[in-house]
C-alpha cells in the first residue's frame, strides 16, 4: 500500500497539460515585451499612445476572426473561408449602408452616388446583414461537412471560392464606395473595433471554458469518437461552430469596410491566414482538443506588432512576410516543445 | 528450462534502471537481463512500469539513469533506429503497420531492395524476400494482400516478420495474445519456439497468466515501478506471481453468489430486480447480425462469448445506437424504442463502455473531471453553463468510491494506466445511472487487481438493480461473472447457456459453430 500511495501522492503538477499552456503563454509575454523593446530602441516611437491605437486597430480583425478560428479548430477542423466571407460580407453590408434594406442587385456601378438611408437607420441593418451574410456562409461550410462528410479543409476552400466570386459578382468587379463619412470615422478613428474584438474574445472564452457547448468543442477535437458514444451531439455542436466562425467573419467584414472606406470583394485576402498564424503563435493545436481564446488574442497581438513594429522601422513588407513566417514556425516549434 | 539462464552470459542486461515522469516514478532502479534464446516474461499491474522498460529498450523514451548492456558491451540506445540496428524489435499492443500497403511493403518500409534503376524498388526481389521470410516462419500469409484485409493474428505475423527480417536477435512482444483466438494463439507459440531455437530472445508482457506458464523460460515481476522478483518458472506458481504483483493476498477467484438467501432476495425485489429491463427482438443487420433476440433482466448479469468477429461488439453497438440496424425491435421496459444515436440511447438509460477505451471510451486530452461528466454535463449545468465546483465535487467522490489512481481529477486521462482510465470510463456511466449497461470487453489489458475491483463493481451494479450486459473473449471472466451466457458465432446466437449448464468446453464448442 506504501507503494500505491507514493503513485497517489499529490504531484506539484495539477495538469500537465495546463501548466505547458501557461508556460507556453510565458514565454510568448517574453518575447512579446522583447518585442516591444526593440521596436522601441531601434524607432523610438513604438510604445506610444498613437501607435498603440493604431495596433489595437491593425489586430481587431484578425482578432475577431481568430476567435470563430480558434474554436473551428479546436474542434479539429479548419477554414480557410473567413477571408472570402469578409469580402462577401463587406461589400452586401455595406450596400445596405448606402442603398438601405434591401439592397439592389445587382449594385448599380456611380461614382457620385449618396447614401440614400440615414446612417443610424441603415446601420443596425447593414450589421444584421453582416452577421446574417457570414453566418449562412457559416451553413454552406458546415452542411456538407456534417451530413456529407466531406473534410473540412475541401468544403471550406469551396467557399474560399465561392464567397469570393459571389463579391466580384455583385459589384460587377468594382466595389461599394462613397461610404458615409460618420461611418468611416467611427469605425476607422474610434475605439468601435478594439470594442467589438475584445467582447469577442470575451465571449468566445466564456463560450469555450464554462458552457456545455464549449465542453462538447474540446470533446469532438479530443476524440470525436468518444465524444458520440458519451451522447455529445457531435452534428449539432460542428454545425454551429462553422457557423460562428462564418458569423464572426462577416461582422469583422463590416469593420474592415468601414476601415478601409469600401467595401471591397477584393478585401481580406490571406486573412484566414493571418487568422490560422494567430490561432497557432496562441498555442492553440491545429490536431484539435487544445487551445484557447486568449492564447489567440496574444497571437493576434504579437503578430500586430510585429507589423507595424517592422512597418515603423521602415523595413518593406517583402521583408515582414519572411520575419513573420519565422515567427509562426518558431511558435509552433516551441509549443511542440512543450509537449515533450 | 530455466537452467539455461544460469550457465550462459546474458545477452541484454539493464541495470538499475531509473525513469520519472512529471508526478509519476515510473521506473526506480530496475534490473533486467535476457539471456540468448530465452522467453522472458514480463508481468505487473499496469503503471507497473512494464512499458517504459520496453520503451526504453526500444529507444522510444530516454532512461533518467542507469546502463544497458547486449552482448556484454555497452549500449547507448537513443532511437528506435539504434534499438533496431542493434537487434532490439518490439511489437506493441497497437501495430506499427500502414495499412493501405501490403505485408512485403510493410518488412520492407524504409529499406527496399533497390533495383538496377538507383531510388527504384526491386520489386520482383521486395516480394520473393517477403515470401521467404514469411515461409521462414511457417505461416501461411499473401504478401501482396494490403494489411487492412488481413486478420489481426495476420498482421501480427506480419509484424514478427518484419523483426526477423531485421536480424533482431531482442523480440519484446507488448500483449501479442490481447485480441489473438486460441488457434492463433497456439500458432504464435509455436512461432515463438522456433524464433527461441535459432537463439532470438523474446521479452513476453502479458496478463495472462496460463501464457506464461506455457511459454516463458523465466519471469519477471515488476511493480510500482520498481523490480518484485525474477524467478525460474519452474520456481514458482500462479498464486506466487499473483502475490508478488499486488504486494497482497486476493480472494482466489471471484465467483458470483448465485444462491441468495430469503432475506436477499426480498431486498432484490425491492429494487424490482427480474423485471425485463432490455428486451431485443429479431435484430438484423446486413452481413453482420442475423436474428438477435435476447433479454435482460434488473439485477441481471448476461454474459456473451464468442470469438474475435462473431458480432459481439455489434450487437453492443446496434442497440446502443452507434450503427443502423436494417430491422429488429428493442424494448426498454417493455417499452418498444427506436434508437437513433448513442445520445438517444443515453437518454434511454442505456450505457456503453466500449472495447477500445483510448479510440472510443475516452477523451485522452481531457482531465478525469471533464471525461467523467462528458454524458451527464446537462445535470450540472445550467442555461448551458457548466457548474465547474459541481462537476469538480462529482468527481472526487467517483475518484474516492471506486479507488481511481490519481493525482487529482485535473489530471489528463492520457497520463493514467489502463486499468485507472477503465475505472474513469466506468466512473462516467456510474454517473449517468445507466439503467442497462453494456461491458465490452472490460477488464482486456487490465492488470489483475483492477480487474477484480471492475468485476466486484458490476456485481454491485447489479446488485442495485442494473441489467449488466458483459461481452468477453475470456472464458473464465464469462463463467464467473454471469448469470446466463449467450454465444455468438457468425452474427448469430448459436446458443444460450444457464450459469449451471456452461462450461468452458461448451462455450468453446458453440463459439466455433458446433451444434
Amino acid at each position: 500500500m506504501l507503494q500505491a500511495d507514493r503513485r497517489m501522492r499529490k504531484s506539484p503538477v495539477p495538469t500537465g497539460g495546463m501548466v505547458g499552456q501557461l508556460v507556453y503563454f510565458g514565454y510568448m509575454l517574453v518575447f512579446l515585451a522583447g518585442l516591444c523593446v526593440f521596436f522601441q530602441i531601434m524607432t523610438g516611437r513604438f510604445v506610444s499612445a498613437e501607435n498603440f491605437s493604431n495596433v489595437l486597430r491593425q489586430i481587431s480583425v484578425t482578432t475577431i476572426i481568430g476567435v470563430g478560428m480558434t474554436i473551428v479548430i479546436i474542434s479539429a477542423g479548419i477554414d480557410l473561408s473567413v477571408g472570402a466571407i469578409l469580402a462577401l460580407a463587406g461589400v452586401l453590408s455595406t450596400a445596405v449602408i448606402m442603398r438601405g434594406f434591401p439592397m439592389p442587385f445587382p449594385y448599380p456601378s456611380d461614382s457620385a452616388m449618396t447614401p440614400s438611408w440615414p446612417l443610424p437607420a441603415s446601420l443596425p441593418l447593414a450589421v444584421v446583414v453582416a452577421g446574417a451574410v457570414g453566418g449562412i456562409c457559416g451553413v454552406h461550410n458546415a452542411i456538407p461537412i456534417v451530413k456529407l462528410r466531406v473534410p473540412p479543409f475541401i468544403a471550406t476552400l469551396a467557399m474560399f471560392s465561392l464567397a469570393r466570386g459571389f463579391a466580384l459578382i455583385y459589384v460587377g468587379g468594382g466595389q461599394v464606395g462613397n461610404l458615409p463619412e460618420g461611418f468611416t470615422s467611427m469605425v476607422g478613428e474610434g475605439y468601435v473595433m478594439p470594442i467589438v474584438a475584445l467582447s469577442t474574445v470575451v465571449i468566445g472564452y466564456v463560450l469555450l471554458s464554462w458552457t456545455r457547448f464549449g465542453r462538447a468543442v474540446y470533446a469532438i477535437g479530443g476524440n470525436e469518437q468518444a465524444a458520440r458514444l458519451s451522447g455529445v451531439n457531435v452534428a449539432r455542436v460542428k454545425f454551429w461552430v462553422y457557423v460562428i466562425c462564418g458569423m464572426l467573419a462577416g461582422i469583422a467584414g463590416l469593420l474592415l469596410a468601414g476601415r478601409i472606406g469600401a467595401g471591397d470583394p477584393k478585401s481580406g485576402m490571406g486573412y484566414e491566414l493571418n487568422a490560422i498564424a494567430a490561432v497557432v503563435v496562441g498555442g492553440t493545436s491545429l490536431m484539435g482538443g487544445v487551445g484557447t481564446i486568449p492564447g489567440t488574442l496574444l497571437g493576434a497581438v504579437i503578430i500586430g506588432s510585429l507589423d507595424t513594429g517592422l512597418g515603423l522601422m521602415g523595413i518593406n513588407w517583402f521583408v515582414q512576410m519572411v520575419v513573420k513566417g519565422y515567427v509562426i514556425l518558431i511558435a509552433v516549434i516551441l509549443d511542440q516543445m512543450k509537449k515533450r | 528450462m530455466g537452467a539455461v539462464a544460469a550457465e550462459t552470459a546474458p545477452l541484454l542486461e539493464m541495470r538499475s534502471i531509473s525513469k520519472t515522469y512529471p508526478g509519476v516514478t515510473a521506473l526506480s532502479r530496475v534490473d533486467f537481463s535476457v539471456m540468448p534464446g530465452e522467453v522472458h516474461a514480463l508481468v505487473g499491474e499496469n503503471g507497473a512500469g512494464k512499458s517504459t522498460l520496453m520503451k526504453i529498450l526500444a529507444g522510444a523514451d530516454a532512461k533518467d539513469a542507469g546502463r544497458i548492456l547486449i552482448g556484454g558491451s555497452e549500449v547507448h540506445i537513443d532511437s528506435p533506429q539504434e534499438a533496431m540496428r542493434l537487434g532490439v524489435s518490439i511489437i506493441y499492443q497497437e501495430f506499427n503497420l500502414v495499412p493501405y500497403m501490403n505485408a512485403a511493403e510493410n518488412i520492407f518500409l524504409g529499406r527496399e531492395p533497390a533495383g538496377a534503376v538507383p531510388g527504384v524498388i526491386d520489386f520482383r526481389k521486395m516480394y520473393a524476400d517477403a515470401e521467404a521470410i514469411i515461409a521462414e516462419l511457417g505461416v501461411a500469409l499473401d504478401v501482396r494482400a494490403p494489411i487492412n484485409t488481413l486478420s489481426v493474428a495476420q498482421q501480427q505475423m506480419v509484424e514478427i516478420a518484419k523483426a526477423t527480417s531485421r536480424k533482431s536477435r531482442i523480440i519484446a512482444m507488448d500483449e501479442p495474445s490481447a485480441t489473438l483466438t486460441e488457434h492463433e494463439l497456439e500458432n504464435l507459440f509455436a512461432l515463438i519456439r522456433r524464433l527461441k531455437a535459432e537463439g532470438v530472445s523474446i521479452i513476453y508482457i502479458s496478463h495472462r497468466l496460463e501464457e506464461i506458464f506455457e511459454i516463458a523460460d523465466r519471469v519477471t515481476v515488476l511493480r510500482d515501478g520498481e523490480l518484485v522478483a525474477t524467478k525460474n518458472i519452474t520456481d514458482t506458481d500462479r498464486d506466487d506471481i499473483i502475490k508478488m504483483m499486488v504486494g497482497r493476498e486476493l480472494c482466489p477467484t471471484l465467483m458470483r453468489e448465485s444462491t441468495a438467501s430469503p432475506a436477499e432476495q426480498a431486498s432484490a425485489a425491492s429494487v424490482g430486480k427480474g423485471e425485463i429491463a432490455i428486451e431485443v427482438v429479431g435484430l438484423n443487420r446486413a452481413g453482420v447480425l442475423r436474428d438477435i433476440s435476447f433479454c435482460v433482466r434488473r439485477g441481471e448479469i448476461l454474459g456473451i462469448a464468442g470469438l474475435v468477429g462473431a458480432g459481439r461488439t455489434e450487437v453492443a453497438r446496434a442497440i446502443f445506437g452507434a450503427d443502423p440496424i436494417d430491422s429488429g425491435e428493442i424494448r426498454i421496459y417493455g417499452k418498444p424504442v427506436k434508437i437513433r444515436s448513442p445520445r438517444h440511447a443515453i437518454s434511454l438509460g442505456i450505457g456503453l463502455v466500449p472495447e477500445d477505451r483510448k479510440a472510443l471510451g475516452l477523451v485522452l486530452g481531457m482531465a478525469v473531471r471533464e471525461n467523467i461528466s462528458l454524458a451527464n454535463l446537462g445535470v450540472l449545468s445550467r442555461l448551458g453553463f457548466v457548474s465547474r465546483r459541481r462537476e469538480r465535487e462529482v468527481a472526487r467522490k467517483f475518484v474516492e468510491d471506486i479507488m481511481i489512481k490519481t493525482p487529482s481529477v485535473e489530471q489528463a486521462v492520457q497520463n493514467l494506466s489502463g486499468g485507472t482510465q477503465q475505472k474513469v470510463v466506468l466512473a462516467k456511466w456510474l454517473f449517468t445511472e445507466s439503467k442497462v449497461l453494456i461491458f465490452d470487453e472490460p477488464t482486456r489489458g487490465i492488470d489483475v487487481g483492477a480487474k477484480a475491483e471492475i468485476h466486484q463493481l458490476m456485481n454491485r451494479l447489479a446488485e442495485n438493480g442494473v441489467a449488466v450486459i458483459m461481452i468477453s473473449s475470456e472464458l473464465p471472466e464469462v463463467l464467473a461473472m454471469s448469470d446466463r451466457i449467450l454465444v455468438m458465432h457468425e452474427g448469430e446466437i448459436a446458443g444460450e447457456l444457464s450459469r449451471e449448464e456452461a462450461t468452458q468446453e461448451r462455450i468453446m464448442h458453440l463459439a466455433t459453430g458446433g451444434q
